[in-house]
């Protein structure tokens, strides 16, 4: 019962089938059994777990139930708890406590969910594998000697083996979606400014936005109308009315569920570069939304090779600043013995920040400095512009566009550590919705040959997250692959 | 040879709002160290900006008052280095689109009024303050000022002496202060100016290379570090060197500018828009909300009192110098109206040296408007002579008598009123030139000053109270002349 969907949690929970406290204490010993083989978490708080778990099941007892009441959720460790400590998976925040909660901290935690822990991740969220985390890597529960994803691999994987129904991520090339595809499970980012990112640590202002991780695409909905919403103290933050991204999963639409939804299928992502597996997983997936009334269109999205590199100018850009406030000064690691202040901040810096993270301010310093500016900065926000165009033409003839979330299905530990491009290419198919600023959700559609999960990438127009979310729903009321459980965890 | 010296000023002031420019942390002065330091201040992983619309509304404000284009759309960009004071490793400016752009802004000079062009107005955030002394050779850190509101005004290279950079400076610090934007507090820093400098041979029309002296906050210290800095380049060049772009600070007590960096270890502060802030956006509708609420400005209020009251360019352009004094100056005229050229000469001569003395402001000084104007009244009607009502307005001033009628309290009370009673004044004259008949016997004999002296034998007589006017009139009558 414990490892169900949110949904099912939910029900058992308002009829007091369940209790938050079996069902925290449950997931606890879960964790505390099987978490020291995937290093899913960085922060494990059992006492506060428990206790959010009681006043959740006071607030049931007494009638005042949502339907996230006494659910266990999961933060990733780049959203600031108040009382917990948040790291970046740095030793520069090692022993960081925030005084503040992040806007989705404090909105799941007013929607009645019990948190249980902080998760693994990639370093100040630079990376698509979780290998880069100063507290070790994150195994994949599918096979623990690949990696989950990143750089949200730590929630990806706490989702895939079962130790919470659901957890929190943040995107800003791909870290919610690719290690949602790595793991097996579904992930969103929704469109730029619906979760505000007050409290997230910033590592590309422009780019980030936090989403939820979770079994079903229901699932997904369910934390996200808790998660969303305007928030004055993010600028960037939209304020538009609220919406219930479930609104549309309920109605009844007989056998075709999907008639009149039109796919569009880019060109440019079914072009050669696709695992065999990936490709074939895609087309069972493909057969399967026409099944249920949709019908595919082919589109252009003509400067999608480009959005690597300018991802790649753009978010060291941005981090490259973001990243000057760990100087040792006032919080984060200060190294031991220095000479004078610059010597301070050398040795606290390069002490205090992984290699990757190290070689994404150094990029994104140049990228800036004068007389660089034009060709690399400027010339990528430019691109970036056509990027977002290509999208906005493409929904023209198209509701939704699908592809494979990462070309691959997850890859072995160190097997792209010394080469950074290839570990970047990862991102291929996931940067372009950060640089359009548009969702995009991804679902598990299949195993490769090494029984490895495989994802479904569903991108969609700005705030057309209540139609994707249902698009998924649809296809995971015919299918069980959302439903398939790593041995692991079984 | 001569030179001519080419000036441009940098002014930050600060801005008048309750709290900070990107969090809701007081910018009161004075508190203890980090007590107004907030998580946005202190940069705290994963806060954000936010940005103070009243600073906005102030740079417009100001963009309005010196006739400049206010930008509809602006950006906020950070600029980018490290130190310690330095919160979040960068500070947030406007770089390539400020608020506001060009203006002008009239300064009086010993030639006349100059024009001096603006070249721009943006807002930014103050960084915080590192306290070298008192940590046992460590550094200190207040982040109290970190994030107080700025407006850096920009000033194009148009004045060409340290007096005029001077005058720049004293009218625009007014001219902050009349619009309410920022308190003009210059010891608190309020109100800082960087000043950049050259010289170039008369008749050059090249710009010769500057030299910026940062961080002048008192007028004498803009002049004298002006005034040093010119000296030294022109003595340089004549000796055979040349300037080198760099950036100086004054030391006041050695009386000399000392380089701080030149233009070669200048940072490269990789400017680039912060994607925490949306470009700024100022609609119609506020501009004009701003523009409807502004005050009548020292300009316009100077012509106009020239037309409305007569009085001379000099004593309107003096009167105007803060909102305060024209507004003393406009309650005196209002409550004693058709003698405003009195009332100036008492507003500016009087009450101002008084103040002076007492280093007060106009809006606290011990006699009103309305007080004052009533001894005015007096002099005008003739019940004291001006050197009486000197008298009465210290008296007033010491708080000898209060009310509105406080001048007419004193007169009566020290029994000062004059005598104008054409038939006393009469019999006094005539006693006067009975009893000095050696004076009158010197008038006689052609000596104009002989009068003089039997008009102050007249106001003895009558311990000063006798109208001498009067009096004099009277003696010539009697003497024939």
């Amino acid at each position: 019962m414990i490892t169900a969907p949110i949904t099912l949690l939910s029900a058992a929970l308002r009829e007091r089938r369940l209790s938050s406290v079996e069902l925290t204490q449950g997931l606890l010993d879960r964790i505390a059994r099987l978490d020291p083989g995937l290093n899913a978490f960085i922060t494990v708080d059992r006492e506060r777990a428990l206790a959010d778990a009681k006043a959740a099941d006071a607030a049931i007892a007494a009638g005042r139930a949502g339907p996230l009441t006494g659910i266990p959720v999961a933060h990733k460790d780049i959203l600031a708890t108040a009382g917990m400590r948040t790291t970046c998976g740095s030793r520069m925040l090692a022993t960081y406590t925030s005084p503040f909660d992040a806007h989705v901290v404090e909105a799941l935690a007013r929607a009645g969910t019990v948190l249980v822990g902080k998760t693994n991740m990639d370093e100040f969220a630079m990376g698509s594998s979780s290998e880069t985390s100063h507290f070790g890597p994150v195994k994949n529960p599918w096979n623990p000697e690949c990696v989950p994803g990143g750089s949200s691999g730590g929630s990806a994987a706490a989702v895939a083996a079962r130790l919470v129904p659901g957890a929190t991520g943040t995107d800003t090339g791909g870290s919610i979606r690719q290690p949602a595809a790595l793991s097996g499970v579904c992930g969103l980012k929704p469109t730029y400014g619906v979760c505000s990112r007050y409290g997230l640590v910033a590592f590309a202002s422009s780019l980030d936005q936090a989403g939820p991780f979770a079994q079903t695409a229901h699932d997904v909905a369910l934390l996200l109308n808790a998660m969303a919403g305007h928030d004055p103290r993010d600028s960037t933050s939209l304020d538009r009315p609220g919406e219930d991204y479930a609104r549309l999963l309920g109605e009844a639409r007989g056998v075709k569920p999907l008639a009149g939804l039109t796919i569009g299928l880019p060109r440019e992502y079914f072009g050669g570069g696709i695992d065999a597996d990936v490709g074939q997983a895609l087309d069972s997936a493909l057969a399967e939304f026409r099944a249920l009334g949709a019908t595919t269109v082919e589109v252009e999205l003509p400067n999608a090779g480009l959005s690597v590199p300018v991802y790649y100018v753009i978010a060291p850009a941005e981090a490259s600043s973001n990243l000057s406030r760990f100087d040792g000064v006032r919080y984060g690691h200060r190294a031991a013995t220095y000479g004078d202040l610059t010597d301070m901040y050398r040795k606290s810096r390069a002490e205090g920040f992984g290699a990757e993270v190290r070689r994404r301010i150094l990029v994104g310093t140049y990228v800036l400095s004068h007389g660089y500016y034009d060709a690399y900065y400027l010339k990528a926000q430019q691109v970036r512009h056509l990027i977002a165009e290509d999208f906005r033409r493409a929904y023209r003839t198209c509701d939704v566009i699908m592809g494979p979330t990462a070309p691959t299905a997850a890859f072995r530990i160190g097997a792209k550590t010394d080469d950074p491009v290839q570990m970047y290419l990862n991102d291929i198919y996931t940067v372009a919705a950060n640089l359009a600023g548009a969702p995009a959700l991804s679902i598990p559609c299949g195993f490769d040959r090494n029984g490895m999960p495989i994802g479904l990438q569903i991108q969609g127009n700005y705030f057309a997250e209540a139609r994707m979310l249902d698009v998924a729903h649809r296809y995971q009321q015919a299918t069980d692959w959302h439903r398939r459980v790593p041995a692991v965890a079984a | 040879m001569s030179w001519e010296t080419v000036i441009g000023l940098e002014t930050h002031a600060q801005l008048s709002t309750a709290s900070k420019i990107f969090s809701g942390a007081s910018t009161a002065f004075g508190a203890a160290p980090n007590s107004q330091a907030c998580a946005v201040d202190i940069a705290l992983p994963g806060v954000l900006p936010v940005l103070n619309r009243g600073a906005v509304e102030r740079a417009i404000r100001f963009g309005l008052a010196v006739g400049a284009t206010i930008n509809r759309r602006s950006v906020f960009a950070r600029k980018n280095y490290f130190y310690p004071d330095l919160p979040k490793g960068y500070q947030i400016s406007q770089f390539e689109i400020p608020v506001v752009q060009g203006g002008t802004l009239t300064i009086a000079t010993g030639e006349g009024e100059k024009t001096v062009r603006l070249t721009r107005a943006h807002l930014e955030e103050d960084a915080g303050k590192s306290l070298h002394e008192d940590f046992h050779g460590m550094t200190g850190i207040d982040l109290n000022r970190a994030g107080t509101p700025l407006l850096e005004i920009v000033s194009e290279p148009d004045m060409r002496s340290a007096a005029e950079a001077v005058a720049y400076a004293k009218t625009l610090h007014a001219l902050v202060k009349w619009i309410g934007i920022c308190d003009g507090n210059m010891q608190e820093g309020s109100f800082r100016c960087d000043a950049n400098v050259s010289v170039r041979r008369v008749g050059d029309t090249r710009l010769g290379t500057r030299c910026e002296i940062k961080n002048l906050n008192s007028f004498r210290f803009l002049e004298q570090a002006i005034e040093f800095e010119v000296r030294r380049q022109i003595d340089l060049i004549e000796d055979g060197g040349k300037v080198v772009q760099e950036t100086r600070l004054y030391d006041p007590d050695r009386h000399e500018t000392r380089s701080m960096r030149s233009k070669e270890d200048a940072q490269d502060y990789r400017y680039f828009p912060d994607p925490d802030l949306p470009p700024l956006a100022i609609d119609d509708a506020w501009v004009n909300r701003v523009r409807a609420e502004l005050p009548e400005l020292p300009e316009a209020m100077k012509v106009r009192f020239e037309a409305r009251y007569a009085l001379p360019a000099y004593d309107a352009r003096t009167l105007t110098a803060s909102r305060e004094l024209a507004a003393y100056f406009e309650a005196t005229a209002a409550a004693f109206p058709g003698a405003a050229k009195l009332a100036a000469n008492w507003v500016l001569g009087e009450v101002s040296a008084a103040l002076n003395k007492v280093e007060r402001d106009i809006a606290d000084a011990p006699v009103s408007a309305t007080q004052l104007a009533g001894l005015l009244r007096r002099i005008q009607d003739g019940t004291i002579s001006g050197k009486m009502a000197k008298d009465v307005f210290d008296a007033m001033w010491a708080g000898e008598a209060t009310g509105n009628d406080a001048a007419d309290a004193i007169i009566a009370a020290r029994g000062l009123t004059q005598i104008s009673d054409e038939g006393e004044l009469a019999r006094i004259v005539d006693e006067v030139l009975a009893a000095n008949p050696a004076i009158v016997a010197e008038w006689k004999a052609g000596k104009e000053r002989a009068l003089h002296s039997l008009v102050g034998k007249a106001m003895q007589a009558t311990k000063g109270k006798a109208n001498p006017a009067q009096v004099n009139a009277i003696l010539k009558k009697r003497l024939g002349a």
